[in-house]
């Protein structure tokens, strides 16, 4: 009982970043148990196609899972499968994304299995044979490590922390049949609204440019839109609690502890003060840096770099310095 | 309609949190505790959806020890008709804490149960749908808004750079979160109202738990970082950081 599972992500038929996560995750802990790692992909006709990158990622075997019911995402249909895929492995563990589907699928699945789940984790190790799980908790005032006392061992991990690994083995796709009777679903997708395919949560987003209340307007956010905008793809908006508080910025892009806790390459904080749930749920960033005319402000103490000046004057030479650094190449 | 919200009493997410000396929980010494606030959200769209049907009752439930009869009265305070303490020991385990809620709500008619989408403590985000599993549920997570349509709920869900409308049958289980149902606060009326409410108080199922914390740890310290300048003019000098010492650009 050595293999590991990676739930592997697609939207629109196209696998997302978070899938290569998963499943390089996978294989170094396969490689650590002696098994080897699988990934499991379920989407509409033809995902195929884009599941066999996967192999490269470490993936000996990717289990394809393709019915018209599966195309856009639907726990009802999703669940039942995931959880059947993995009574039918052999599996010491089973990697999800942390991801808004990751989050939604995982917890069902754990319960149909009767198997406990460790959410957003930021670390798994193996010792003595024993999972050793790392996550955050108090939207990372503290982490802690646990076990779990149940095989296989749920997981679902952070985005951006486990980063994607190029590796030489090239997996076989195999095709199976997933049982989904469209006409029992309980939940329907009527639509979605303002969410494009390669949209980005802030949760998953590499660099995040976030504003809070030194922005003094919502009208103000072209500013942080432009910066976002230069520097170009993978670069999410993220937003203080007071200003979503304040009904200038949707909720979707909070970040600390009653929005999201992140983990991107680079977090620009604009008119930040840094309230300590703020902090909290950004402060594993790789590199901070703080825009801030107050000196004095407790987001400079998590910052790596910092300017003390008016954000008026900074951002807009920001956007214009990083445009010439892009046009340079 | 009858409406079932969970709640769970949380460290305020303002507290500096201390680990305990056995490093396994934090000490909760002086620490102000509150209603989970996405639970919060759930107990004000429970509110405004009985209000608006001019029907039905709204109970709120809680698992945990008897401190959590105040997280309840706060519930109560705010319009909740009824709570019920389930006395238990709290698990970051999820299923456990599913599993004893589940053993309790099995069986109700409630067409509606609520949770926060998470916990503001534990943030796994899984009691919800879990509970949904075992209850054999239709359930909905991330809830922005929700109406009732006849036999179905009609849901905005959070999803990437968007939204999600997704209708579900009833009976079902929604996880609310943060949009729509800014919380009312409880006025003095209510106060005083919500101490002649019934709570009822029984023990909660025994699950134990599967998760073990072995360890808590505080974050890492950050390393020392540096003010580049003051005013614009120090730009071009975070961008050559960024780039060349960060590799973040």
């Amino acid at each position: 009982m050595a293999d590991v599972l990676a739930f592997a992500e697609q939207r629109d038929g196209q696998l997302r970043g978070a899938a290569r996560e998963t499943v390089s995750a996978a294989a170094t802990l396969a490689a650590e148990f002696g098994g080897s790692a699988h990934a499991l992909v379920l989407g509409g006709p033809g995902v195929a196609d884009a599941a066999t990158e996967l192999g490269g990622f470490g993936a000996a075997s990717i289990q394809v899972g393709a019915h018209e019911a599966l195309a856009d995402y639907n726990p009802e249909a999703y669940a039942p499968v995931v959880a059947e895929r993995i009574r039918a492995g052999d599996y010491a563990a089973v990697i999800f994304p942390a991801s808004i589907l990751g989050k939604d699928l995982a917890p069902r699945v754990a319960a149909h299995l009767d198997v406990p789940l460790a959410t957003d984790v930021t670390g798994l190790e193996v010792q003595d044979g024993e999972l050793q799980v790392i996550r955050p908790m108090y939207a990372g005032k503290a982490f802690a490590r646990v076990t779990l006392d149940a095989t296989p061992a749920l997981v679902s991990i952070r985005p951006n922390v486990f980063q994607p690994m190029e590796r030489e083995a090239a997996g076989t796709v195999e095709a199976f049949e997933p049982q989904v009777d469209a006409g029992a679903l309980r939940l329907r997708v009527r639509e979605r609204k303002g969410s494009s395919g390669d949209a980005l949560d802030v949760a998953e987003a590499t660099i995040i440019v976030s504003g809070g209340r030194g922005m003094k307007a919502p009208d103000n956010w072209h500013l942080l839109e432009d910066l976002r905008d230069a520097i170009g793809d993978g670069t999410a908006l993220g937003a203080s609690r007071a200003v979503v508080d304040a009904g200038w910025r949707p909720h979707a892009e909070q970040v600390g502890q009653t929005g999201k806790t992140v983990a991107p390459k680079l977090y620009v904080a604009v008119g930040i003060s840094g309230a300590i749930q703020h902090l909290a749920g950004m402060r594993t960033s790789q590199t901070i840096v703080a825009i801030n005319k107050d000196p004095d402000a407790p987001i400079f103490n998590v910052a790596d770099y910092g300017i003390v000046a008016d954000l008026f004057d900074v951002v807009p030479r920001l956007t214009d310095e990083v445009k010439k650094l892009r046009a340079e190449g | 309609m009858d409406i079932i919200v969970c709640v769970k009493r949380v460290p305020d997410t303002e507290t500096r949190i201390q680990i305990a000396e056995d490093e396994t929980r934090i000490d909760p010494s002086g620490v102000k505790f509150i209603i989970s606030p996405y639970d919060e959200f759930a107990v004000e769209a429970a509110l405004r959806t009985v209000e608006e049907a001019e029907d039905g009752e709204v109970t709120v439930v809680s698992l945990g020890d008897d401190d959590a009869q105040e997280t309840l009265r706060a519930a109560l305070a705010m319009g909740a008709d009824k709570g019920l303490l389930l006395q238990g020991e709290g698990s970051t385990d999820g299923l456990a804490t599913a599993k004893a809620l589940a053993a309790e709500l099995q069986g109700s008619e409630a067409p509606l149960i609520l949770l926060g989408v998470k916990a503001a403590d534990d943030d796994q985000s899984q009691v919800g749908p879990m509970l949904g599993v075992l209850l054999d549920r239709a359930t909905v997570t991330g809830v922005t808004a929700f109406r009732v349509e006849g036999d179905t709920v009609v849901c905005d869900r959070e999803v990437e750079g968007g939204v999600e409308v997704v209708e579900v049958d009833l009976p079902a289980v929604l996880t609310v979160t943060k949009g729509t149902y800014e919380p009312r606060y409880a006025s003095l009326k209510g106060i005083m109202a919500a101490k002649r409410k019934p709570l009822e108080t029984k023990e909660a199922e025994a699950v134990e738990g599967r998760i073990r914390v072995q360890q808590l740890t505080y974050p890492p310290e950050r390393g020392d970082g540096q003010i580049v300048g003051e005013g614009a003019d120090a730009v071009p000098e975070l961008v050559r950081l960024l780039r060349e010492e960060a590799n973040a650009l």
